[in-house]
Protein backbone atom coordinates (compact mmCIF):
# COMPACT_ATOMS: atom_id res chain seq x y z
CA UNK A 1 0.00 0.00 0.00
CA UNK A 2 1.77 3.53 -0.81
CA UNK A 3 4.67 1.48 -2.34
CA UNK A 4 4.85 1.62 -5.60
CA UNK A 5 4.57 -1.69 -7.70
CA UNK A 6 7.97 -3.26 -8.86
CA UNK A 7 8.80 -2.51 -12.03
CA UNK A 8 7.85 -5.40 -15.19
CA UNK A 9 10.56 -7.31 -16.01
CA UNK A 10 12.28 -5.81 -19.28
CA UNK A 11 12.16 -8.44 -22.05
CA UNK A 12 15.45 -9.43 -23.28
CA UNK A 13 13.91 -10.51 -26.73
CA UNK A 14 13.91 -7.65 -29.50
CA UNK A 15 10.57 -6.12 -30.00
CA UNK A 16 9.03 -4.78 -32.81
CA UNK A 17 8.21 -1.16 -32.54
CA UNK A 18 6.08 0.93 -35.02
CA UNK A 19 7.60 3.58 -37.26
CA UNK A 20 6.73 6.69 -37.81
CA UNK A 21 8.03 7.86 -41.09
CA UNK A 22 7.75 11.27 -39.62
CA UNK A 23 9.49 11.44 -35.90
CA UNK A 24 11.15 7.53 -36.13
CA UNK A 25 10.39 4.87 -34.31
CA UNK A 26 9.29 3.75 -30.80
CA UNK A 27 8.11 7.56 -30.41
CA UNK A 28 4.55 8.33 -29.94
CA UNK A 29 3.13 11.69 -31.95
CA UNK A 30 1.20 14.12 -28.95
CA UNK A 31 -2.69 13.26 -29.94
CA UNK A 32 -2.57 10.27 -31.11
CA UNK A 33 -2.88 8.09 -27.94
CA UNK A 34 -4.96 10.04 -25.20
CA UNK A 35 -3.51 7.58 -22.44
CA UNK A 36 -0.29 8.06 -23.23
CA UNK A 37 -0.52 11.75 -23.38
CA UNK A 38 -2.43 11.98 -19.83
CA UNK A 39 0.70 10.81 -17.88
CA UNK A 40 2.63 13.56 -19.10
CA UNK A 41 -0.37 16.00 -18.06
CA UNK A 42 0.92 17.03 -14.43
CA UNK A 43 4.52 17.57 -16.42
CA UNK A 44 6.42 15.74 -13.48
CA UNK A 45 7.91 12.14 -14.15
CA UNK A 46 5.13 9.54 -14.28
CA UNK A 47 5.95 6.86 -12.08
CA UNK A 48 4.59 4.04 -13.97
CA UNK A 49 5.29 4.36 -17.18
CA UNK A 50 2.16 3.65 -19.68
CA UNK A 51 3.45 2.03 -23.19
CA UNK A 52 0.96 3.46 -26.02
CA UNK A 53 -1.21 0.66 -27.44
CA UNK A 54 -0.92 0.02 -30.84
CA UNK A 55 1.60 3.05 -31.49
CA UNK A 56 4.80 1.20 -30.26
CA UNK A 57 6.83 1.91 -27.02
CA UNK A 58 9.35 4.19 -26.57
CA UNK A 59 13.02 3.02 -25.38
CA UNK A 60 13.30 3.97 -22.02
CA UNK A 61 11.48 1.35 -19.70
CA UNK A 62 10.72 2.92 -16.12
CA UNK A 63 12.27 5.95 -15.21
CA UNK A 64 12.40 4.33 -11.64
CA UNK A 65 15.20 2.38 -12.46
CA UNK A 66 17.55 5.40 -13.89
CA UNK A 67 18.68 4.48 -18.02
CA UNK A 68 22.26 4.55 -18.48
CA UNK A 69 21.66 3.37 -21.59
CA UNK A 70 24.96 6.21 -22.81
CA UNK A 71 27.03 3.51 -24.50
CA UNK A 72 30.29 3.07 -25.68
CA UNK A 73 30.77 2.30 -29.44
CA UNK A 74 32.85 -0.93 -30.32
CA UNK A 75 32.96 -1.39 -34.38
CA UNK A 76 33.49 2.17 -35.82
CA UNK A 77 34.20 4.61 -38.83
CA UNK A 78 36.09 7.28 -39.52
CA UNK A 79 36.08 10.23 -40.91
CA UNK A 80 33.47 10.79 -43.40
CA UNK A 81 33.91 14.05 -46.51
CA UNK A 82 30.89 15.61 -48.86
CA UNK A 83 31.19 18.51 -51.13
CA UNK A 84 29.01 19.98 -53.57
CA UNK A 85 29.96 20.56 -57.35
CA UNK A 86 28.46 21.52 -60.41
CA UNK A 87 25.29 19.77 -60.90
CA UNK A 88 25.66 17.10 -58.52
CA UNK A 89 27.27 16.09 -54.84
CA UNK A 90 29.92 13.61 -53.63
CA UNK A 91 30.87 11.75 -50.49
CA UNK A 92 34.01 9.78 -50.03
CA UNK A 93 35.39 7.77 -47.46
CA UNK A 94 37.53 4.93 -46.38
CA UNK A 95 36.38 1.25 -46.32
CA UNK A 96 37.83 0.98 -42.58
CA UNK A 97 35.73 -0.35 -39.31
CA UNK A 98 38.10 0.59 -36.20
CA UNK A 99 37.55 -2.09 -33.32
CA UNK A 100 39.44 -0.01 -30.80
CA UNK A 101 42.60 0.44 -32.07
CA UNK A 102 42.83 -2.58 -34.20
CA UNK A 103 41.89 -2.04 -37.86
CA UNK A 104 39.94 -4.92 -38.00
CA UNK A 105 37.59 -4.71 -40.95
CA UNK A 106 38.89 -3.47 -44.19
CA UNK A 107 36.21 -3.41 -46.55
CA UNK A 108 33.35 -2.42 -45.24
CA UNK A 109 30.75 0.13 -47.17
CA UNK A 110 30.52 3.06 -44.99
CA UNK A 111 28.50 5.11 -47.54
CA UNK A 112 25.73 3.82 -49.28
CA UNK A 113 22.19 4.12 -51.46
CA UNK A 114 19.29 5.36 -49.84
CA UNK A 115 17.08 5.58 -52.75
CA UNK A 116 17.37 6.61 -56.35
CA UNK A 117 17.92 10.58 -55.19
CA UNK A 118 20.24 10.19 -51.99
CA UNK A 119 23.44 8.72 -50.75
CA UNK A 120 24.25 8.47 -46.60
CA UNK A 121 27.80 8.04 -45.05
CA UNK A 122 28.39 7.44 -41.68
CA UNK A 123 31.01 7.59 -38.66
CA UNK A 124 31.08 6.37 -35.59
CA UNK A 125 29.57 2.84 -34.00
CA UNK A 126 28.91 0.67 -37.33
CA UNK A 127 26.04 -1.65 -35.88
CA UNK A 128 23.91 1.47 -34.99
CA UNK A 129 24.36 2.43 -39.01
CA UNK A 130 22.96 -0.24 -39.81
CA UNK A 131 19.90 -0.19 -37.78
CA UNK A 132 19.54 3.49 -39.19
CA UNK A 133 19.91 1.94 -42.70
CA UNK A 134 17.10 -0.64 -41.68
CA UNK A 135 14.71 2.12 -40.35
CA UNK A 136 15.24 3.98 -43.66
CA UNK A 137 14.56 0.43 -45.88
CA UNK A 138 11.32 0.22 -44.15
CA UNK A 139 10.64 3.87 -44.80
CA UNK A 140 11.91 3.33 -49.05
CA UNK A 141 9.46 -0.44 -48.98
CA UNK A 142 6.73 2.16 -47.82
CA UNK A 143 7.20 4.28 -50.35
CA UNK A 144 7.69 1.37 -52.99
CA UNK A 145 4.56 -0.01 -51.73
CA UNK A 146 2.52 3.07 -51.90
CA UNK A 147 3.11 3.14 -55.67
CA UNK A 148 2.82 6.65 -56.05
CA UNK A 149 5.97 7.34 -57.49
CA UNK A 150 6.70 9.32 -55.21
CA UNK A 151 10.36 8.93 -52.76
CA UNK A 152 11.44 10.49 -50.02
CA UNK A 153 13.74 13.58 -50.81
CA UNK A 154 17.42 14.00 -49.31
CA UNK A 155 15.76 16.89 -46.84
CA UNK A 156 13.13 15.07 -45.83
CA UNK A 157 15.49 12.02 -44.98
CA UNK A 158 17.70 14.81 -43.24
CA UNK A 159 14.92 16.00 -41.57
CA UNK A 160 13.86 12.28 -40.40
CA UNK A 161 17.40 11.33 -38.96
CA UNK A 162 17.62 14.89 -36.94
CA UNK A 163 14.05 13.19 -35.09
CA UNK A 164 15.56 10.01 -34.82
CA UNK A 165 18.67 11.07 -33.54
CA UNK A 166 17.21 13.98 -30.97
CA UNK A 167 14.68 11.46 -30.02
CA UNK A 168 17.12 9.01 -28.91
CA UNK A 169 19.34 11.54 -27.20
CA UNK A 170 16.39 12.15 -25.41
CA UNK A 171 15.91 9.01 -23.97
CA UNK A 172 20.07 8.68 -23.13
CA UNK A 173 20.07 6.12 -25.45
CA UNK A 174 21.95 7.72 -28.93
CA UNK A 175 22.41 6.28 -31.72
CA UNK A 176 26.83 6.63 -31.73
CA UNK A 177 26.84 8.15 -35.47
CA UNK A 178 27.52 11.24 -37.18
CA UNK A 179 25.70 10.69 -40.49
CA UNK A 180 25.93 12.37 -43.30
CA UNK A 181 23.59 12.98 -46.39
CA UNK A 182 23.74 14.14 -49.69
CA UNK A 183 21.36 14.10 -52.60
CA UNK A 184 19.78 15.65 -55.37
CA UNK A 185 15.82 16.01 -55.88
CA UNK A 186 13.84 18.69 -58.52
CA UNK A 187 17.51 20.88 -58.95
CA UNK A 188 17.74 20.98 -55.27
CA UNK A 189 21.50 19.78 -54.41
CA UNK A 190 21.11 18.84 -50.63
CA UNK A 191 23.80 17.83 -48.33
CA UNK A 192 23.81 18.27 -45.15
CA UNK A 193 24.80 16.39 -41.79
CA UNK A 194 23.26 14.93 -38.19
CA UNK A 195 25.11 14.48 -35.15
CA UNK A 196 24.54 11.85 -32.29
CA UNK A 197 22.73 14.81 -30.18
CA UNK A 198 20.71 15.89 -33.07
CA UNK A 199 22.63 18.35 -33.86
CA UNK A 200 22.11 19.16 -37.86
CA UNK A 201 23.29 21.69 -40.57
CA UNK A 202 23.14 22.31 -44.12
CA UNK A 203 26.39 23.14 -46.19
CA UNK A 204 28.46 23.37 -49.60
CA UNK A 205 31.11 21.39 -48.25
CA UNK A 206 30.71 18.93 -44.87
CA UNK A 207 33.21 16.61 -42.75
CA UNK A 208 32.23 14.57 -40.07
CA UNK A 209 34.72 13.42 -37.58
CA UNK A 210 38.26 13.86 -38.21
CA UNK A 211 37.45 15.28 -41.68
CA UNK A 212 36.37 18.53 -39.61
CA UNK A 213 39.78 19.19 -38.44
CA UNK A 214 41.80 18.37 -41.69
CA UNK A 215 39.86 18.84 -44.85
CA UNK A 216 37.09 21.74 -44.10
CA UNK A 217 39.52 23.94 -43.71
CA UNK A 218 41.16 22.34 -47.55
CA UNK A 219 37.57 23.13 -48.34
CA UNK A 220 36.99 26.34 -47.54
CA UNK A 221 40.23 26.95 -49.84
CA UNK A 222 39.10 25.51 -53.06
CA UNK A 223 35.76 24.93 -53.04
CA UNK A 224 33.28 26.56 -54.76
CA UNK A 225 29.96 25.45 -55.06
CA UNK A 226 29.73 25.28 -59.57
CA UNK A 227 33.40 23.24 -59.46
CA UNK A 228 33.24 20.73 -62.24
CA UNK A 229 32.91 17.44 -61.31
CA UNK A 230 37.12 16.60 -61.92
CA UNK A 231 37.92 19.56 -59.95
CA UNK A 232 35.41 18.24 -57.30
CA UNK A 233 37.14 15.01 -57.01
CA UNK A 234 40.52 16.49 -57.13
CA UNK A 235 40.42 18.47 -54.81
CA UNK A 236 38.35 15.47 -52.43
CA UNK A 237 41.48 13.50 -53.19
CA UNK A 238 43.80 15.76 -52.02
CA UNK A 239 41.63 16.09 -48.95
CA UNK A 240 41.15 12.13 -48.66
CA UNK A 241 44.95 12.41 -49.13
CA UNK A 242 45.92 15.20 -45.99
CA UNK A 243 43.17 13.10 -43.57
CA UNK A 244 44.89 9.55 -44.04
CA UNK A 245 48.26 10.66 -43.72
CA UNK A 246 46.97 12.45 -39.99
CA UNK A 247 44.66 10.10 -38.96
CA UNK A 248 45.32 6.98 -37.33
CA UNK A 249 42.57 5.41 -38.01
CA UNK A 250 42.08 5.67 -41.13
CA UNK A 251 43.48 3.16 -44.45
CA UNK A 252 44.45 4.30 -47.96
CA UNK A 253 41.41 2.23 -49.48
CA UNK A 254 38.67 4.79 -50.44
CA UNK A 255 35.04 4.91 -52.36
CA UNK A 256 33.48 8.01 -53.38
CA UNK A 257 29.73 8.25 -54.01
CA UNK A 258 27.74 10.84 -56.17
CA UNK A 259 24.29 11.78 -57.04
CA UNK A 260 23.44 13.86 -60.32
CA UNK A 261 20.53 15.30 -60.84
CA UNK A 262 18.29 12.64 -62.60
CA UNK A 263 21.02 9.68 -62.54
CA UNK A 264 21.21 6.80 -59.89
CA UNK A 265 23.49 7.48 -57.65
CA UNK A 266 27.08 5.66 -58.09
CA UNK A 267 29.30 4.17 -55.41
CA UNK A 268 33.24 3.81 -57.05
CA UNK A 269 35.05 0.89 -56.59
CA UNK A 270 37.87 1.37 -54.06
CA UNK A 271 40.86 3.10 -54.49
CA UNK A 272 44.07 4.20 -53.41
CA UNK A 273 45.99 7.78 -53.09
CA UNK A 274 49.13 8.39 -53.44
CA UNK A 275 50.82 9.80 -49.99
CA UNK A 276 54.04 11.83 -49.71
CA UNK A 277 57.11 10.31 -48.09
CA UNK A 278 59.99 11.19 -49.89
CA UNK A 279 60.70 15.03 -47.89
CA UNK A 280 64.24 15.01 -47.39
CA UNK A 281 63.88 15.56 -43.37
CA UNK A 282 62.60 12.43 -43.37
CA UNK A 283 65.22 10.13 -44.20
CA UNK A 284 67.27 10.61 -41.09
CA UNK A 285 65.06 12.85 -38.85
CA UNK A 286 67.36 12.10 -35.64
CA UNK A 287 70.85 12.81 -37.42
CA UNK A 288 71.79 16.09 -34.84
CA UNK A 289 70.01 14.85 -32.10
CA UNK A 290 70.55 11.22 -31.54
CA UNK A 291 67.74 10.18 -28.70
CA UNK A 292 64.99 12.29 -30.53
CA UNK A 293 62.28 10.80 -32.58
CA UNK B 1 36.19 10.42 -16.28
CA UNK B 2 39.64 12.42 -15.90
CA UNK B 3 41.52 13.15 -18.64
CA UNK B 4 45.08 11.23 -18.37
CA UNK B 5 47.77 13.28 -19.97
CA UNK B 6 48.72 11.55 -23.56
CA UNK B 7 52.09 10.36 -23.82
CA UNK B 8 53.16 11.77 -26.90
CA UNK B 9 53.97 8.25 -28.12
CA UNK B 10 50.87 7.15 -28.41
CA UNK B 11 49.41 5.69 -25.01
CA UNK B 12 45.71 7.39 -25.25
CA UNK B 13 43.89 8.42 -22.29
CA UNK B 14 40.07 7.25 -22.58
CA UNK B 15 37.39 9.86 -22.03
CA UNK B 16 33.61 9.40 -22.96
CA UNK B 17 33.62 11.25 -25.68
CA UNK B 18 36.86 9.59 -27.40
CA UNK B 19 36.32 6.57 -29.68
CA UNK B 20 40.00 4.80 -28.43
CA UNK B 21 39.53 1.62 -26.39
CA UNK B 22 42.02 1.62 -24.03
CA UNK B 23 41.65 1.99 -20.32
CA UNK B 24 43.44 2.77 -17.33
CA UNK B 25 44.01 -0.74 -16.19
CA UNK B 26 45.78 -1.62 -19.49
CA UNK B 27 49.45 -1.67 -19.32
CA UNK B 28 51.15 1.33 -21.16
CA UNK B 29 51.60 -0.42 -24.79
CA UNK B 30 52.35 2.42 -26.24
CA UNK B 31 51.50 3.24 -30.25
CA UNK B 32 54.28 1.72 -31.86
CA UNK B 33 55.95 -1.39 -33.20
CA UNK B 34 59.06 -2.56 -32.95
CA UNK B 35 61.35 -5.97 -34.21
CA UNK B 36 64.64 -7.29 -33.71
CA UNK B 37 65.92 -10.52 -35.41
CA UNK B 38 69.38 -12.20 -36.05
CA UNK B 39 70.27 -13.63 -38.78
CA UNK B 40 73.79 -15.40 -40.16
CA UNK B 41 76.40 -12.60 -39.55
CA UNK B 42 74.47 -9.45 -37.84
CA UNK B 43 71.11 -8.10 -36.40
CA UNK B 44 68.34 -6.37 -38.41
CA UNK B 45 66.22 -4.02 -36.41
CA UNK B 46 63.10 -2.54 -37.23
CA UNK B 47 60.73 0.04 -36.33
CA UNK B 48 57.64 1.92 -37.79
CA UNK B 49 57.22 5.44 -37.93
CA UNK B 50 53.99 6.44 -36.27
CA UNK B 51 53.70 8.68 -33.29
CA UNK B 52 50.18 10.07 -32.33
CA UNK B 53 48.19 11.74 -29.84
CA UNK B 54 45.04 10.83 -29.65
CA UNK B 55 43.93 10.22 -33.37
CA UNK B 56 46.33 12.46 -34.24
CA UNK B 57 49.12 11.41 -36.28
CA UNK B 58 51.58 13.94 -35.04
CA UNK B 59 54.53 12.82 -36.26
CA UNK B 60 53.99 10.04 -39.56
CA UNK B 61 58.00 9.82 -40.51
CA UNK B 62 59.55 9.42 -36.89
CA UNK B 63 62.95 7.36 -36.07
CA UNK B 64 62.02 5.37 -32.98
CA UNK B 65 65.60 3.92 -32.93
CA UNK B 66 68.68 5.19 -31.34
CA UNK B 67 72.36 3.72 -32.13
CA UNK B 68 73.55 3.52 -28.32
CA UNK B 69 77.76 2.35 -29.75
CA UNK B 70 79.42 1.81 -33.06
CA UNK B 71 77.43 -2.30 -32.75
CA UNK B 72 74.42 -1.75 -31.29
CA UNK B 73 71.06 -0.04 -31.72
CA UNK B 74 68.27 0.40 -29.61
CA UNK B 75 64.73 0.22 -30.57
CA UNK B 76 62.42 2.33 -28.28
CA UNK B 77 58.98 2.15 -27.52
CA UNK B 78 56.88 2.75 -24.39
CA UNK B 79 57.37 6.04 -22.26
CA UNK B 80 59.13 8.14 -24.92
CA UNK B 81 60.76 10.55 -22.34
CA UNK B 82 61.95 7.74 -20.41
CA UNK B 83 63.62 5.96 -23.15
CA UNK B 84 65.40 9.02 -24.82
CA UNK B 85 66.88 9.51 -20.73
CA UNK B 86 68.07 5.81 -21.12
CA UNK B 87 69.33 5.76 -24.05
CA UNK B 88 71.28 9.37 -23.04
CA UNK B 89 72.69 7.81 -20.27
CA UNK B 90 73.47 4.83 -21.73
CA UNK B 91 75.84 6.94 -24.69
CA UNK B 92 77.49 8.65 -21.97
CA UNK B 93 78.44 5.71 -20.08
CA UNK B 94 79.38 3.76 -23.13
CA UNK B 95 81.74 6.56 -24.26
CA UNK B 96 82.81 6.82 -20.79
CA UNK B 97 84.26 3.02 -20.81
CA UNK B 98 84.77 2.63 -24.17
CA UNK B 99 87.94 5.18 -23.75
CA UNK B 100 88.87 3.62 -20.25
CA UNK B 101 88.94 -0.05 -21.95
CA UNK B 102 90.23 1.64 -25.20
CA UNK B 103 87.80 -1.05 -27.52
CA UNK B 104 84.37 -0.82 -28.60
CA UNK B 105 81.85 -1.95 -25.60
CA UNK B 106 80.37 -5.99 -26.51
CA UNK B 107 76.22 -5.65 -27.05
CA UNK B 108 75.51 -7.15 -23.77
CA UNK B 109 77.72 -5.00 -22.11
CA UNK B 110 75.85 -1.67 -23.76
CA UNK B 111 72.23 -3.66 -23.22
CA UNK B 112 73.84 -4.48 -19.70
CA UNK B 113 73.71 -0.52 -18.46
CA UNK B 114 70.54 -0.22 -20.20
CA UNK B 115 68.72 -2.96 -17.89
CA UNK B 116 70.13 -1.47 -14.90
CA UNK B 117 69.24 1.67 -15.41
CA UNK B 118 65.55 0.61 -15.82
CA UNK B 119 66.10 -1.92 -12.73
CA UNK B 120 67.82 0.47 -10.43
CA UNK B 121 64.90 3.01 -11.21
CA UNK B 122 61.92 0.88 -9.74
CA UNK B 123 60.74 3.85 -7.74
CA UNK B 124 60.50 6.07 -10.19
CA UNK B 125 57.06 7.65 -11.57
CA UNK B 126 55.69 6.44 -7.95
CA UNK B 127 56.38 2.74 -7.53
CA UNK B 128 55.74 2.58 -11.39
CA UNK B 129 59.42 2.47 -12.21
CA UNK B 130 60.37 3.63 -15.70
CA UNK B 131 58.47 2.71 -18.55
CA UNK B 132 60.98 2.00 -20.94
CA UNK B 133 60.31 -0.39 -23.12
CA UNK B 134 63.57 -1.83 -25.08
CA UNK B 135 64.86 -3.60 -27.44
CA UNK B 136 68.50 -3.79 -28.18
CA UNK B 137 70.88 -5.43 -31.02
CA UNK B 138 73.99 -5.90 -32.61
CA UNK B 139 76.87 -7.70 -33.42
CA UNK B 140 80.28 -8.07 -31.89
CA UNK B 141 83.18 -10.21 -32.42
CA UNK B 142 82.66 -12.08 -29.50
CA UNK B 143 79.83 -13.48 -29.26
CA UNK B 144 78.18 -12.19 -32.74
CA UNK B 145 74.90 -11.66 -33.59
CA UNK B 146 72.67 -10.73 -30.29
CA UNK B 147 69.28 -9.64 -29.61
CA UNK B 148 68.36 -8.63 -26.17
CA UNK B 149 64.72 -7.43 -25.15
CA UNK B 150 64.89 -5.22 -21.91
CA UNK B 151 61.50 -4.49 -20.91
CA UNK B 152 60.82 -1.92 -17.99
CA UNK B 153 61.13 -3.45 -14.56
CA UNK B 154 64.48 -4.41 -15.34
CA UNK B 155 64.02 -7.99 -17.11
CA UNK B 156 66.74 -8.58 -19.60
CA UNK B 157 66.33 -11.44 -21.95
CA UNK B 158 68.76 -12.77 -24.74
CA UNK B 159 66.42 -14.25 -27.82
CA UNK B 160 67.06 -14.78 -31.34
CA UNK B 161 64.07 -12.56 -32.14
CA UNK B 162 61.75 -10.18 -30.45
CA UNK B 163 58.97 -7.65 -31.08
CA UNK B 164 57.22 -4.61 -28.69
CA UNK B 165 55.01 -2.37 -28.63
CA UNK B 166 51.39 -1.92 -29.19
CA UNK B 167 51.20 -3.45 -33.03
CA UNK B 168 53.31 -6.47 -31.86
CA UNK B 169 50.46 -8.15 -30.46
CA UNK B 170 49.47 -8.81 -33.89
CA UNK B 171 52.95 -10.82 -35.39
CA UNK B 172 53.86 -12.97 -32.42
CA UNK B 173 52.43 -16.02 -34.31
CA UNK B 174 53.53 -14.65 -37.93
CA UNK B 175 57.38 -14.31 -36.09
CA UNK B 176 57.02 -17.77 -34.32
CA UNK B 177 56.06 -18.90 -37.68
CA UNK B 178 58.40 -17.23 -39.71
CA UNK B 179 61.64 -16.95 -38.00
CA UNK B 180 64.47 -19.51 -39.29
CA UNK B 181 68.24 -19.49 -38.21
CA UNK B 182 71.05 -18.73 -40.06
CA UNK B 183 68.63 -16.62 -42.66
CA UNK B 184 71.11 -14.32 -44.86
CA UNK B 185 70.81 -10.88 -44.73
CA UNK B 186 68.24 -10.15 -47.25
CA UNK B 187 66.32 -12.52 -45.89
CA UNK B 188 66.08 -11.31 -42.30
CA UNK B 189 65.40 -7.50 -43.84
CA UNK B 190 62.33 -8.64 -46.12
CA UNK B 191 61.30 -10.44 -42.62
CA UNK B 192 61.40 -8.07 -40.55
CA UNK B 193 59.84 -5.50 -42.96
CA UNK B 194 57.03 -8.02 -43.88
CA UNK B 195 56.04 -8.35 -39.93
CA UNK B 196 56.14 -4.49 -39.44
CA UNK B 197 53.94 -4.17 -42.73
CA UNK B 198 51.69 -6.56 -41.31
CA UNK B 199 51.38 -4.99 -38.02
CA UNK B 200 50.54 -1.55 -39.44
CA UNK B 201 47.98 -2.94 -41.19
CA UNK B 202 45.74 -3.98 -38.34
CA UNK B 203 47.21 -1.89 -35.77
CA UNK B 204 46.20 1.92 -35.75
CA UNK B 205 48.76 3.29 -33.78
CA UNK B 206 51.98 1.82 -36.20
CA UNK B 207 51.91 3.41 -39.38
CA UNK B 208 53.96 5.19 -42.11
CA UNK B 209 57.27 3.76 -43.49
CA UNK B 210 59.70 1.26 -42.42
CA UNK B 211 62.58 1.80 -40.62
CA UNK B 212 65.53 -0.75 -40.65
CA UNK B 213 68.70 -0.66 -38.79
CA UNK B 214 70.94 -3.67 -39.97
CA UNK B 215 74.33 -4.00 -37.58
CA UNK B 216 76.88 -6.17 -38.59
CA UNK B 217 80.64 -6.51 -38.78
CA UNK B 218 80.81 -3.62 -41.00
CA UNK B 219 78.80 -1.07 -38.66
CA UNK B 220 75.34 0.12 -39.28
CA UNK B 221 73.21 0.29 -42.00
CA UNK B 222 70.46 2.26 -42.05
CA UNK B 223 67.11 1.75 -44.57
CA UNK B 224 63.74 3.78 -45.22
CA UNK B 225 60.92 1.83 -46.83
CA UNK B 226 58.31 3.81 -47.83
CA UNK B 227 54.30 2.89 -47.73
CA UNK B 228 54.57 2.45 -51.85
CA UNK B 229 57.40 -0.09 -51.52
CA UNK B 230 55.26 -2.15 -49.30
CA UNK B 231 52.86 -5.04 -50.24
CA UNK B 232 49.67 -4.62 -49.33
CA UNK B 233 47.98 -6.94 -46.76
CA UNK B 234 44.50 -9.04 -47.07
CA UNK B 235 42.20 -6.08 -47.77
CA UNK B 236 44.28 -3.38 -48.08
CA UNK B 237 45.19 -1.69 -51.73
CA UNK B 238 48.81 -0.76 -53.50
CA UNK B 239 49.43 2.34 -52.69
CA UNK B 240 49.92 3.99 -56.25
CA UNK B 241 46.73 2.07 -57.75
CA UNK B 242 44.44 5.51 -58.61
CA UNK B 243 40.63 5.12 -59.41
CA UNK B 244 39.21 7.36 -62.45
CA UNK B 245 40.91 10.40 -63.50
CA UNK B 246 44.51 12.20 -62.00
CA UNK B 247 44.05 15.36 -61.54
CA UNK B 248 46.83 17.56 -63.22
CA UNK B 249 48.09 18.46 -60.10
CA UNK B 250 48.73 14.79 -59.19
CA UNK B 251 46.42 14.68 -56.43
CA UNK B 252 47.84 17.80 -54.17
CA UNK B 253 46.31 20.83 -55.35
CA UNK B 254 47.44 23.40 -52.69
Amino acid sequence: RGVAAPPPARTMIPTRVTHNPIIGPGVVPMGVDPAYDAQYAKHGAPTRHVASHGNGRPFVVEPATPNTNTQMPYVTGTTVLGMKYKGGVMIACDTLASYGSTKRYKSIDRVKVVNSTTIIGFTGELSDFDYTMTLLNELSTTDFCEDDGKELSPMEIHSYLTRVMYNRRNKFDPLWNSLVVAGVKNGRIFLGMVGMIGQHYEDSHIAAGFGNHVARPLFREKHSDDMSEEDARTLMESCLKACVMRDKSMMNKFQIAKVEEGKAPEISEPFSVATEWNLRSYHNPTEFAPGCW
Amino acid sequence: TPLRSTCAQGYVAYTRASLQMETFDEPPKTGTTIVACVYDGGVVLGADTRVSTGIYVSNRASDKMTVLADSTVMCRSGSAADTEAVAKIVRYHVEQIGMERDSPLDVKTVAQISNQINYQNKSANHGAGLGAYMIIGGWDSNKGSQVYSCTAGGNMISTRWTTDGSGSTYIWGFMDDGFRENMTREECEAFVTAAITLAMSTDSSSGGCVRLNTVNAEGIHRKFVKPGELSPAYGELAMTARHGHVGASGGMVL
